[in-house]
């Protein structure tokens, strides 16, 4: 009986390999990780989007030197263990020769030792610092660091003569992720961080942390969080009718954000990829051109604004395919093509890699930009 | 006299051949685990057969607590949680062997589990699920908010694998055997106890705690004991499942994980240790064939719970039970036939 289970599940798993394996020859695979649904869901779900719209549009073209690109996406669903079986199913099933992703700093640190010894390139669309710092031979990223985001809010503070502040954190891996930046970065400014307060992701009422914050004689707030807390933080501020400013994260830059916050959004600060000031952008600006080529052709695919999240996956899927241009379709190749990636001008910013640098970007990859007529200013 | 006698001899002698069959279907099943990888040379399916073993300790585990003393447990992700990071914070903070962060990891569950389960298994029915349930999110909130110890929700990263001298446990092939090998000494010591005195006092608390105790069961104890017993498992598994991923975080630990644990024993089959296999190798292996469901197949484990319970209260396992009967009945009556 036992013995027959077992048949059963080894047949199981042998359809499966078939299945797997019956496209066998010219595409170009590349594999996906995006967490589509689940917590993250935000973020793997335009990241999903734009790299299948991206591969469709490169294989309109002609693909790349005259051979198809093959995406293969699958959902990470932001669990750990699941990106890891998906991670083994794209290196050792569908032997793909590159991943995109995964969409989480969490998902990305779980899968590095499958893809370091599997020697297949990473190109992770997370933000955490330590999936590039130390440098990992196969694991590149497109996502703009905190620290960089956090550097802009505190540069911008200490010219407004602003010294001590309040920070609000969300308790999942952006949120102390961004705690951690704030805190180490703030006495390098100057700026002394007054109270430190932490939200769950799933609360809905922030007005005893702000209560709080308003009685600790802070001059501005800086909320750290993704959608949707901050927006119960922006409208709980404008509840207890208190006139500090807030800050925000670019973990909220999305029209949706200005959405679920209403009236409360106007006037918050936060800094932003370039994406959503696409058309404010100076005609020299070396982004512009690709910029809106994306905003609108994400628009036109999807009938939503794409944000800087898809973006993530825009530079991820460029930087592969130049890569491929340059030095051929090996794992290796596109590993060492992309370590020479240099002025690549994405979504996030205009990347330069090297040997001792596999994030690529410098800060001015964010711009800050004012919620103002429930539309987005380039704050200078 | 000489009657009585016979009845003993004859019921000694079923017995018998109980234990016989029961060794005989373990040395098959032993064996089958031992030759699979030959098939699945360089396959992914090896990796998720890894991932097969972990969960079926874990079954297994649960299954010790649900199945056999009746004892709900909507928390048993936390002792998964609890073994994965105290070998994990150990290993990596403090670089201790993996081994002996295992023995710790263990141990540490299990005295927790003691302590605790004397006021929490006091409670039944409903208010023992969410006894449970609460100390699951408690568990999981302590993971995900110490974030100097755990690293958060980010998660725990560059915890080394097991390693026995120059042999280190770094790919599926070699991973397999060293989780199955513990696997299958968990499921012997359960098949085991769960034939043993211990074993059959279990179900008698879960059919009647009152019984029990009048026929002289410390039923008191001997919940504690087996909850303490499940949470080592569970504490092993989790320290086996760190050091074969090298990297957690809070989100594996949570309580859809202990529900997915529960639906597993269900699933497989409550009291039986090859239906807590096929619990967590079906739900192991189905989130593949799900994929293109994305969130909704949360769906199809609901429905399969309901199915399960309303048709075949007994498991998957009780069915393939009962098709081996029907199967084995029409062979028997056809050779009757002949003869």
């Amino acid at each position: 009986m036992l013995k027959k289970m077992l048949g059963l599940v080894v047949s199981m798993m042998v359809v499966g390999l078939m299945a797997g394996s019956s496209f066998a020859a010219p595409p170009i695979k590349i594999g996906a990780l995006f967490s589509v649904s689940g917590p993250a869901s935000f973020l793997g779900e335009p990241e999903r989007n734009t790299a299948e719209m991206m591969v469709d549009e490169i294989n309109k073209a002609g693909g790349i030197k005259g051979r198809k690109l093959e995406l293969i996406v699958y959902d990470t669903q932001a669990d750990a263990t699941k990106a890891v079986q998906a991670a083994n199913k794209l290196i050792k099933d569908d032997k793909v020769v590159a991943i995109i992703g995964p969409s989480t700093t969490g998902d990305t640190m779980a899968i590095i030792p499958v893809v370091e010894k599997a020697e297949i390139p990473l190109v992770s669309c997370a933000a955490g610092i330590k999936i590039t710092d130390p440098v990992k031979k196969w694991v590149f990223k497109t996502a703009q660091n905190d620290a960089l985001a956090v550097a802009r809010i505190f540069d911008y503070l200490k010219k407004q003569k602003i010294a001590k502040i309040a920070i609000l954190t969300v308790s999942d891996g952006f949120g102390s992720s961004g705690r951690e930046q704030l805190v180490a970065q703030a006495g390098k400014f100057g700026i002394q961080i007054i109270s430190d307060e932490t939200y769950g992701p799933k609360d809905t009422d922030m007005t005893a942390q702000l209560t709080k914050i308003r009685s600790g004689g802070a001059q501005a707030v800086v909320c750290w969080g993704t959608n949707p807390g901050p927006a119960v933080v922006a409208r709980n501020v404008q509840q207890l009718g208190i006139k500090l400013p807030l800050y925000m994260s670019h973990g909220v830059s999305s029209l949706k954000f200005i959405d679920l916050a209403g009236p409360a959004a106007e006037g918050i600060i936060l800094p932003s990829g370039r994406v959503v000031v696409a058309n404010h952008l100076p005609k020299n600006d070396p982004q512009k051109k690709a910029l809106l080529n994306y905003v609108d052709n994400y628009k036109k695919h999807y009938k939503v604004e794409g944000d800087h999240f898809g973006g993530h996956a825009y530079d991820a899927i460029m930087l592969i395919k130049g890569a491929i241009e340059r030095g051929g379709d090996s794992p290796a190749a596109i590993r060492d093509q992309l370590e020479k990636t240099s002025k690549f001008a994405g979504i996030g910013g205009t990347f330069s890699y090297s040997s001792q640098d596999h994030a690529g970007l410098t800060s001015d990859a964010f711009v800050l930009v004012q919620i103002k007529n429930k539309g987005w200013t380039l704050l200078k | 006299m000489l009657q009585l006698f016979l009845k003993n001899g004859l019921v000694a002698k079923t017995t018998m051949t109980k234990e016989k069959r029961e060794i005989i279907i373990f040395l098959i099943f032993t064996l089958a685990v031992l030759i699979t990888p030959f098939f699945l040379r360089g396959s992914y399916f090896l990796n998720v057969l890894v991932f097969i073993g972990i969960n079926t300790m874990l079954a297994v585990a649960l299954n010790l607590l649900l199945g056999y003393a009746g004892q709900i447990s909507l928390g048993h992700a936390a002792f998964f949680g609890l073994g994965a990071y105290v070998s994990g914070v150990l290993t990596t903070r403090f670089g201790l062997d993996p081994w002996l962060a295992l023995v710790i990891a263990a141990a540490v569950s299990g005295v927790l589990a003691f302590i605790i389960g004397f006021p929490i298994l006091k409670l039944k029915g409903h208010y023992l699920a969410m006894a449970t349930l609460g100390f699951g999110i408690i568990m999981f909130i302590i993971f995900n908010e110490t974030v100097a110890v755990t690293g958060g929700p980010s998660g725990l990263s560059g915890i080394p694998n097991i390693q026995i001298s120059s042999l280190i446990f770094d790919n599926d092939w070699s991973n397999y055997y060293l989780i199955w090998t513990i696997t299958l000494l968990v499921m012997l010591l359960s098949i085991n106890l769960s034939q043993s005195r211990i074993g059959r006092a279990l179900r008698a608390i879960a059919d009647s705690e009152v019984a029990a105790r009048v026929m002289g069961v410390n039923a008191r104890l001997l919940k504690v004991q087996i909850f303490t017993v499940s949470a080592v498992i569970s504490a092993m598994a989790g320290s086996l499942y760190a050091h074969t991923m090298t990297f957690i975080s809070p989100a594996s630990f949570g309580f859809n994980f202990s529900i997915e644990l529960v639906t597993m024993v269900i699933i497989g089959g409550l009291g039986s240790i090859y239906g807590s296999f096929l619990g967590a190798a079906i739900l192991t292996i189905l989130p593949e064939f799900l994929r293109i469901l994305q969130d909704f197949d949360i769906i199809v484990y609901g429905l399969m719970l309901i199915i399960m319970t309303m048709y075949l209260p007994g498991g998957l396992i009780s069915g393939l039970e009962q098709i081996a009967g029907f199967i084995g009945s029409k062979i028997k009556s056809r050779g009757g036939s002949h003869a």
